[in-house]
């Protein structure tokens, strides 16, 4: 029964690939501004601007185009930037890692404070403690990301500059990395400095992208577990003696972090998308960062591979959480 | 149970963490070392090939690792290079040029004169991508003698020797090149310039390091960090909180902000980048009254005093000072009522307003859009009712190149070698692709001028032709930029009129 749902879902997913391919590459063809035309030199005749248009194959049909690209695509060859002038695979494969490692700081920083207010607001239901909390993660969902952004580089890169503004390690560091994973690998390599830069330059865009899903977190977990805190299962434990708190989280958060979990896995998706302008406001060398640069220079194959790499991973993400949520729930379990 | 952390133990979890990020933020620039935050990343490493080769702004960064053919002093004025001499044979149809024999490549081996003429060649090559191969490939049969390189010239260019010192002419490595191909060449680009690349993280930041056996002399600074940031706010940010020594093209609010302030200084001086609307020679400005009065209609002082707090230079043509071919003799005053006249002249009037529409950008240039915004409320006053259109800068390059621009659309024209041709030439010459208004009579003023061989007939070529336009309104140049330069006040800064902001050009104070 999973194997044959996995199997679906991975069948679907490749049409879903192949669906987004087409799109990203007629839409990215049709949209106004082309990159020969930004980048012709003062005295380009109508010579030059036929070569260069030849040299990066717009002189053929979209369809011949498309044939061209899909072709090198099976075998592994995503084309080469324009403007990096290097393979679009491996571009995109060295900045994935870092918005990987700032998206997912981010997811746990969401899960810790939200969680937290969760329970929190779960424990002290009825108050005026819950009536903060929630007052306080409205006001904390309607600001977007960059904005939580903005007040971070003011706050702690000016008033208080305890945290790096822009980049992802020290300059001054010397480091040969293995992977582009710098925290992953500081930590296996003992490298803790590398480890403590890397934290420092991420904590500002990681609370930037985390705060808006943390409200959200808080504010349905915190529902779910007060409606699990009204079964009777729960009564049970608090006539066995159990603190409320110990009721919450021993009891409670499994069964009510259950409808969360598919929100979060949803939101997660959105989160890595808001990567594109935090890692811009923090001069963050991710693939969102460069997903605007590529698309400032009209760099059609960057752009295409960027999406691509996106379209894979919103996939993954949502057949991850699809999976996991059948893995938890008894019911979905056992079919 | 056991919790997986006790109290003590988190607290003390939290203190150390607390403590290693605490100090790994980076710190401002130490002795011998000087960090710049500049607003684009560097593409690529090949300054010859591709879009970032055009790209006036990364020059910059070209120039503190490559040499030119021929340097360009603070004010524009050429300066030896790689080349210490360089002429036209007195008929035109040859050239000389000088290699020094002083310059060193990043590893070590001697700058030759084969490297000059692999490096011309290369750039002529329509296979390479040099999207300068039209003027390279101007000159050939290259034969070399001790140090001098003659070559044979194919169509004469008065200007081939100025490109030397403009976008792609950079003196690249040959047996370097070869050896590790242009892939390996993106990896570990060397040079001849006065710093070398230590440590290059894309999209983040590039580590120079001085370049001890520089022909010119070892740089001041040992370390220099340039960071990509490419937010202004973020920029300035950097700047303001001392992680960055000096930072560029921040808003002039800021720049005025941050000068005030203890510790850092500024320097803000006209560059070559201009601001001009250009007129399509389609519906209404087919009329000359149009064209005219929206022209005088124009307050330029009162937009750079009141958009600009002061930073621009208002211009009547497209040659800036300094530029070869500026004349002061021509000017273009504000006349609001001469613009009335001129359109009453055609049938329009304030009740009945001559309509179409105006291009710009918005957030591209300083304060684009509001200037457009500014200029259409006062053409209202004079009778011109026009609509602003917003576009990103691809698809203005995309509509001037295919000629389908609105009848009026901002754009700015950077010039860092100052010569006529790279300005009022090729913006106004209408087979160029750059070119919006086409008509025949400015093709037949402007063409001979691309191959007159007489230096000082050519310039004045270019002068008469600049007051032709200003007679005829086929331009509105509007301002000449001023960059903003903030910096730490223990740096000393030379600006550029080219607009380059050099590491080498900066010393300790």
């Amino acid at each position: 029964m999973f194997a044959r749902t996995l199997l679906f879902r991975l069948s679907t997913a490749l049409v879903t690939l192949f669906g987004v391919a087409v799109v990203v590459f007629v839409l990215v063809r049709v949209a106004p501004g082309n990159p020969i035309a930004m980048m012709l030199p003062p005295g380009a005749t109508e010579e030059d601007i036929a070569r260069l248009t030849a040299l990066y194959g717009f002189d053929k049909s979209l369809p011949e185009q498309f044939v061209i690209w899909l072709g090198g695509v099976l075998q592994g060859d995503f084309g080469t930037s324009i403007t990096l002038r290097q393979p679009v695979d491996q571009l995109v494969l060295s900045r994935l890692p870092a918005t990987l490692e700032l998206s997912v700081m981010a997811l746990f920083i969401a899960l810790a404070l939200g969680g937290a207010v969760a329970v929190i607001g779960a424990r002290r239901r009825g108050t005026g403690t819950e009536l903060g909390l929630d007052l306080g993660s409205a006001a904390v969902l309607s600001i977007p990301d960059f904005l939580w952004g903005l007040l971070f580089v003011l706050l702690f890169g000016v008033l208080w500059p305890v945290l790096s503004i822009s980049g992802r390690i020290d300059p001054r560091i010397e480091f040969e990395f293995a992977t582009r994973f710098y925290v992953v690998e500081g930590i296996l390599r003992g490298r803790f400095d590398v480890v403590g830069s890397t934290l420092a330059h991420m904590l500002m865009p990681a609370m930037a992208l985390a705060l808006p899903l943390a409200a959200m977190i808080a504010q349905v977990l915190k529902q779910n577990l007060k409606e699990v805190l009204r079964l009777d299962y729960t009564n049970l434990s608090r006539v066995h003696g159990f603190s409320e708190t110990a009721v919450i989280l021993r009891d409670a958060l499994q069964n009510a972090a259950l409808p969360t979990l598919t929100l979060v896995g949803v939101q997660f998706t959105f989160l890595i998308g808001g990567t594109v302008i935090v890692e811009r406001l923090f001069a963050y060398e991710g693939l969102g960062n460069m997903a605007i640069d590529a698309v400032i220079n009209r760099d059609l194959p960057l752009i295409q591979g960027i999406v691509l790499v996106f379209a894979v991973l919103f996939i993954a993400i949502n057949l991850a959480v699809d999976l996991s949520y059948a893995l938890l729930n008894p019911r979905l379990r056992n079919g | 149970m056991t919790p997986l952390f006790s109290r003590r133990g988190f607290l003390g979890a939290a203190a150390a963490l607390t403590a290693v990020l605490y100090g790994a933020g980076d710190v401002a620039a130490q002795s011998g070392d000087l960090t710049i935050a500049y607003n684009i990343p560097v593409q690529s490493w090949d300054p010859t090939t591709g879009p970032a080769a055009v790209n006036p702004v990364l020059q910059s960064v070209y120039l503190a690792v490559f040499d030119r053919f021929i340097g360009q002093a603070p004010d524009l004025s050429f300066i030896p290079g790689i080349l210490t001499e360089w002429s036209f044979s007195d008929d035109k149809s040859t050239v000389s040029m000088t290699v020094r024999d002083d310059a060193v490549w990043h590893n070590g081996t001697p700058v030759t004169p084969e490297d000059v003429v692999w490096s011309l060649q290369r750039a002529a090559n329509p296979e390479t991508g040099n999207p300068m191969q039209f003027v390279w490939g101007k000159i050939d049969n290259y034969k070399i003698d001790g140090n001098v390189i003659t070559a044979d010239v194919k169509e004469f260019e008065p200007a081939f020797f100025k490109w030397m010192a403009f976008l792609t002419g950079f003196v690249l490595p040959k047996d370097y090149y070869e050896e590790v191909g242009a892939e390996g060449f993106e990896k570990a680009p060397i040079g001849s310039g006065p710093y070398m690349v230590d440590a290059f993280e894309p999209g983040a930041f590039v580590r120079l390091k001085a370049f001890p056996d520089y022909w010119g002399g070892a740089p001041e600074y040992e370390t220099v960090t340039i960071k990509f940031v490419t937010d202004p706010a973020s920029r300035v940010a950097e700047v303001e909180s001392g992680n960055s020594d000096i930072t560029v093209n921040i808003p002039y609010e800021e720049y005025d902000r941050l000068i005030a302030k203890d510790g850092l200084t500024g320097e803000a001086v006209p560059i070559t980048d201009i601001g001009m609307i250009f007129l399509n020679d389609v519906d209404v400005m087919l009329d000359k009254n149009v064209r005219l009065a929206a022209h005088y209609a124009i307050d330029k002082q009162l937009i750079i005093d009141r958009l600009l707090r002061g930073y621009g230079v208002p211009l009547a043509t497209l040659e800036a000072p300094g530029y070869a071919a500026f004349d002061e003799s021509i000017t273009f005053p504000y006349d609001p009522e001469k613009a009335k006249e001129l359109l009453a002249a055609s049938g329009y009037s304030v009740d009945n307003p001559v309509k179409f529409t105006i291009q710009t950008t918005r957030g591209f240039k300083p304060k684009d859009y509001e200037m457009i915004q500014a200029i259409v409320g006062m053409w209202r006053k004079v009778g011109i009712d026009a609509t602003i259109e917003v576009y990103d800068i691809a698809k203005h390059y995309e509509l001037r190149a295919t000629d389908q621009l609105a009848p009026a659309a901002f754009y700015n024209w950077g010039n860092s070698i100052g010569d006529p041709s790279t300005a009022t030439g090729f913006s106004m010459f209408g087979p160029s692709p750059h070119s919006v208004w086409d008509s025949q009579d400015l093709i037949d003023k402007i063409g001979p001028l691309f191959s007159e061989a007489d230096e000082e007939k050519r310039i004045q070529g270019y002068k008469d032709v600049s007051a032709y336009i200003a007679e005829n309104g086929y331009v509105i140049p509007l301002l000449q930029y001023v960059m903003p330069i903030v910096h730490s006040d223990k740096v000393k800064v030379t600006p550029y009129t080219s607009g380059d902001l050099l590491p080498q050009a900066m010393t300790a104070q």
